[in-house]
C-alpha cells in the first residue's frame, strides 16, 4: 500500500493523456497512488430545451418539471456513461505507465468547488493546462484553472500538452512567502531529486534578496541538489521565458497567486500569464 | 458568495437569458396593465413597479431565473388603500412594505416558510389563480357577445398556436392579431381598449418623494397594507422561489431574496410605481424559455420599458378583450389541477387545510389570511394527530394489591385529559405503580394531568410511585407540578 497520493483531475479532453502520464512520473518518484478524478458537470447550468411559446396551459408547473427531469435524466446517464469511459481510460493508461495503485472517482459538480475535499488526503494535485470547456484557439486559460489553484493547498502540477522526460527544473524565485514554500518542498521532497535546479530572480538585487537566494541555494544544495543561481533584471514573464528557453528548462516551479482576487481582476495575474506563455509542466505553490 | 459565483449567476447563459427575458417581457406588459386595472390605478403605475422590481431584483435577489414584477396577489390587497385613500398613500405604502421585507431578511424570517405545509402552498397557487381570474370578470360587464368572442378567439390562439409553432410566444401573438382585428374591423368604439383604463408611460420613470404628510396618522393607514403586503410578498416570492429551485435543480439563498423583494419594492415606491414580488407563473415561463441567470430577470424588465415606450400608440389600442385572454392563460397555467384529483387520494386533513387557504382568500381577498388560516388548521391537525400517540395500557399484579400503567407517548395539552381518563380510581389498590419510561410530558396541561391522576389515588388511599421519566419532563415537574412538593394531597379540590 502506497503511503502517499496524488489526486489526478480529468475531464478526458486532449490533454488527458499528458495528465496521466505526469501523474504517473510523480507517482513513481513519491511512490504514490493516483486517484483519478472525474467531475460530471453540472446539468442544470444551461436549459436543455426551449419553448418560446410563453403560454402556461393546465398544470403547467407539473408537466415542466416532469419534461426538464426527463431530458435532464438521459442526458446525465450519458454523462455519466462517458465519465465511466473516461475512468477505465484512465486506469488502464496509469496502469500501463506502472502505476501500482490506481483508485477513480466520479462526482457532480464543478472541480472548483469539490477539489478542496478530495485534495485534503492528496500530497500533489495534476490537473491539465486546458479542458474540455476552454476555448483552445486564444491560448485563453479558464479561470476555472484558477480557481481550483486557489482552492488547493497542496502543490498543484499542471500539466502541459505533451509529457516529456524532466532533467532540470527552475524555481522563479521573487523570495515570498510561497517561494519559500516551494523550495522547501523541493528540498524535502523526492519529487523533483536528482534533478539541476535553476535558481531565478528578477529584479536588481539588494542585500536582503541576497541572502534569501543564498539561503534557498542552500537547503537545497543541502538536499544534494546542483543548483545554478540566476539574476535577471526586467519583466518577469518575459525574463523567465527567456531563460527557460535559453536553458532548455523541463519544469516551471513556482509560487502562485499571491494577490487578492480583487486586484487580479484589475492588473491581470502573472501567474496565468506564466502558465500560458511557458510551454512546461508548472509546478505551483500556494 | 464570491465574486466570480455571482458573475457566474449573471452570465452562464446569456443568449438564452435574453431571449427568455424578451418572453418574459412581452408577457408582462399585459399582466402589469391587468393588475394595475385591479389595484385601481393607471397602467403606468404597475408598468413602472414591474419595471423597478425585475431590475433590482435581477442584482439583489437570492434566486437567478426568478422574474419578480407588480403581482395579482399585492394588488386584491391594495385595492381599499387606493379606493379610500388614494394613490398618493399607495406609494408610501410600497415603501413600508420593503422596509418590513428588508427586516425579515436581516432577522431571518424566511426560516419561517417550513411552518408553511405543502396543502397551504397548493391553496395559495389555487387562491391566486381564482383570484386572477375573478379579477377579469368586471371587463365582461356591460360588454356584448363581441367581448366574449374576442377572448375566446384569443384563448383560441394561445393554446392553438403551440401546437404550430413554440418559437413565437402566443400570447403576443394573440395580442397582435386581436388588436389589428379590432382596429381593421373599427371595433374600438364598442370594445374598451387599454388606453381607455388610465394613463399609460409616457416617459422613463422619475423619482419622486410621496406627497403625503409624514405623520402618525398616516402611518395608521398605511401600515396595515404594508404589513399584508410584506407577508404576501414574501410567501408568494418564497414559494416561486423553491419552484424554481426544483425546475433547476439548485438552491436558492431566502434571506437573500427577502431583502432583495425589500429594496425592491423601496425603488419602487420611490419611482412611483406599485409593491410587487415573485411571479408563478411568469417564472415558469422564463424556465421553460430557457432563462436561468439573472440577465432574463434583468432583460425582462429593460425590454419591457423600452417595449412600452416605444409602441406607446400601440398598446393605448390593445383591446382588453386580448389582456382577459392572457390572464384567463396566466390563471389557468398558475392553477393547480392536479390538487382536484388529489382531494380523492389525499388525506382528508391534508385536503380541509387546502381548501382553508383557498376559501379564506378568496372571500376576504387577503393571501396573508388565507395562508395564516391554513397554518393555522394544519397546526391543529398536526397536534392531534400528534396526540394520538398516547398508550396507556395496564396489568394487575400478582397480588391483585398493585397495578403498574404503562404510559406511551406525547402529552400535551391535546392529549391531557385522554391521559387523565385512562386510569381506573374505583379500583381498590395498595399500590399504583406508573411507568412513564416511553412517554414525553411537554407542557403545563401534562404536568397539571399527572397531578391530578396522582393526587386522586392518594385520596384513595392508594400509594403512587412514578418511574423512568426522562430528564426534559423531570425539569418541567419539578418546576410546575404539586404533586411531588410536600403538603399534596390535602388540597386536591384546589385543582
Amino acid at each position: 500500500m502506497a503511503t502517499s497520493n496524488i489526486l489526478a483531475c480529468t475531464d478526458g479532453s486532449i490533454y488527458a493523456p499528458s495528465v496521466y502520464r505526469h501523474a504517473a512520473w510523480a507517482a513513481e518518484r513519491l511512490d504514490a497512488a493516483v486517484n483519478v478524478l472525474h467531475m460530471l458537470n453540472p446539468h442544470h447550468e444551461i436549459p436543455v430545451k426551449t419553448d418560446l411559446s410563453g403560454s402556461i396551459g393546465f398544470n403547467a408547473r407539473q408537466h415542466l418539471l416532469d419534461e426538464i427531469v426527463e431530458l435532464e435524466a438521459a442526458q446525465a446517464r450519458v454523462a455519466a456513461k462517458r465519465g465511466q469511459a473516461i475512468l477505465d481510460d484512465a486506469k488502464s493508461q496509469l496502469e500501463a505507465s506502472g502505476v501500482r495503485e490506481v483508485f477513480a472517482d466520479q462526482k457532480h459538480g464543478k472541480l472548483s468547488d469539490s477539489i478542496a475535499s478530495y485534495e485534503k488526503d492528496a500530497e500533489l494535485v495534476v490537473i491539465g493546462k486546458r479542458g474540455n470547456n476552454a476555448d483552445f484557439e486564444k491560448g485563453h486559460l479558464g479561470t476555472n484553472l484558477e480557481r481550483v489553484i486557489r482552492s488547493c493547498q497542496h502543490p498543484v502540477l499542471v500539466a502541459s500538452r505533451e509529457f516529456k522526460p524532466m532533467r532540470n527544473f527552475i524555481i522563479a524565485f521573487d523570495g515570498g512567502k510561497s517561494a519559500c514554500k516551494a523550495v522547501e518542498y523541493v528540498a524535502q521532497s523526492p519529487l523533483l531529486q536528482d534533478m539541476h535546479a535553476y535558481l531565478l530572480y528578477v529584479g536588481s538585487g539588494n542585500a536582503k534578496v541576497e541572502a534569501s537566494l543564498a539561503k534557498a541555494a542552500g537547503q537545497l544544495r543541502a538536499s544534494g541538489f546542483e543548483v545554478t543561481i540566476e539574476q535577471r533584471t526586467g519583466e518577469p514573464e518575459r525574463v523567465i521565458e527567456s531563460v527557460v528557453a535559453q536553458d532548455h528548462i523541463d519544469l516551471l516551479v513556482m509560487g502562485a497567486y499571491g494577490h487578492s482576487p480583487i486586484r487580479q481582476l484589475i492588473v491581470g495575474s502573472t501567474t496565468t500569464e506564466m502558465i500560458r506563455i511557458v510551454r512546461l509542466p508548472v509546478l505551483l505553490f500556494r | 458568495m464570491t465574486q466570480s459565483k455571482y458573475f457566474q449567476e449573471w452570465f452562464s447563459n446569456p443568449r438564452k437569458d435574453l431571449i427568455a427575458g424578451t418572453v418574459v417581457a412581452l408577457a408582462l406588459i399585459p399582466e402589469a396593465i391587468a393588475f394595475s386595472i385591479i389595484a385601481g390605478v393607471d397602467p403606468a403605475v404597475g408598468l413602472y413597479a414591474s419595471f423597478c422590481i425585475a431590475v433590482v431584483i435581477a442584482f439583489l435577489g437570492g434566486r437567478p431565473g426568478m422574474i419578480s414584477a407588480a403581482t395579482g396577489a399585492m394588488a386584491v390587497l391594495m385595492v381599499g388603500l387606493v379606493r379610500d385613500h388614494g394613490i398618493e398613500y399607495l406609494l408610501p405604502a410600497t415603501v413600508l412594505t420593503g422596509v418590513f421585507q428588508i427586516l425579515a431578511g436581516v432577522f431571518k424570517l424566511g426560516a419561517l416558510m417550513r411552518f408553511v405545509s405543502r396543502s397551504v402552498v397548493t391553496g395559495f397557487v389555487n387562491a391566486l389563480a381564482i383570484i386572477i381570474f375573478m379579477a377579469q370578470l368586471p371587463e365582461f360587464k356591460g360588454q356584448g357577445v363581441l367581448m366574449y368572442g374576442m377572448v375566446a378567439a384569443g384563448l383560441a390562439i394561445i393554446y392553438g398556436l403551440p401546437r404550430l409553432t413554440t418559437a413565437v410566444p402566443s400570447p403576443l401573438v394573440c395580442i397582435v392579431v386581436l388588436t389589428i382585428v379590432s382596429l381593421s374591423l373599427g371595433l374600438e368604439d364598442s370594445l374598451r381598449t387599454v388606453g381607455d383604463m388610465g394613463e399609460l408611460p409616457a416617459s422613463l420613470p422619475a423619482f419622486l418623494l410621496p406627497e403625503v404628510p409624514l405623520n402618525f396618522e398616516t402611518l395608521g393607514i398605511i401600515l396595515p397594507y404594508a404589513i399584508s403586503l410584506a407577508i404576501v410578498g414574501l410567501l408568494e416570492s418564497l414559494m416561486t422561489a423553491t419552484i424554481v429551485d426544483d425546475f433547476t435543480d439548485t438552491s436558492s439563498n431566502k434571506n437573500r431574496e427577502c431583502t432583495g423583494q425589500g429594496v425592491s419594492n423601496i425603488v419602487a415606491g420611490f419611482f412611483g410605481g406599485m409593491a410587487g414580488c415573485a411571479m408563478i407563473g411568469q417564472s415558469v415561463i422564463n424556465v421553460k424559455s430557457g432563462g436561468r441567470g439573472r440577465l432574463s430577470a434583468f432583460a425582462a424588465g429593460v425590454i419591457l420599458l423600452i417595449l412600452i415606450l416605444v409602441l406607446d400608440d400601440f398598446v393605448r389600442r390593445i383591446p382588453m378583450a386580448a389582456l382577459v385572454a392572457v390572464m384567463i392563460m396566466v390563471s389557468i397555467g398558475t392553477f393547480s389541477w392536479q390538487s382536484i384529483r388529489n382531494l380523492k387520494v389525499h388525506h382528508r386533513t391534508s385536503s380541509a387545510v387546502m381548501l382553508t387557504t383557498v376559501l379564506v382568500t378568496v372571500f376576504s381577498h387577503n393571501l396573508a389570511l388565507g395562508v395564516g388560516a391554513g397554518v393555522l388548521l394544519s397546526a391543529l391537525f398536526f397536534a392531534y394527530k400528534v396526540s394520538r400517540l398516547l398508550e396507556i395500557d395496564s396489568a394487575l399484579e400478582v397480588s391483585r394489591k398493585e397495578r403498574v400503567y404503562t404510559v406511551r407517548g406525547q402529552l400535551f395539552f391535546v392529549s391531557a385529559s385522554r391521559f387523565a381518563e385512562a386510569f381506573d380510581f374505583q379500583e381498590v389498590l395498595e399500590k399504583v405503580r406508573i411507568d412513564v419510561t416511553h412517554a414525553h410530558f411537554w407542557d403545563l396541561s401534562a404536568i397539571h394531568a399527572l397531578d391530578r391522576v396522582v393526587l386522586k389515588f392518594r385520596r384513595e388511599g392508594t400509594e403512587v410511585e412514578l418511574f423512568g421519566m426522562n430528564e426534559a419532563s423531570k425539569t418541567l415537574v419539578l418546576q410546575i407540578a404539586e404533586h411531588d412538593k410536600p403538603g399534596a394531597g390535602d388540597a386536591p379540590a384546589a385543582h
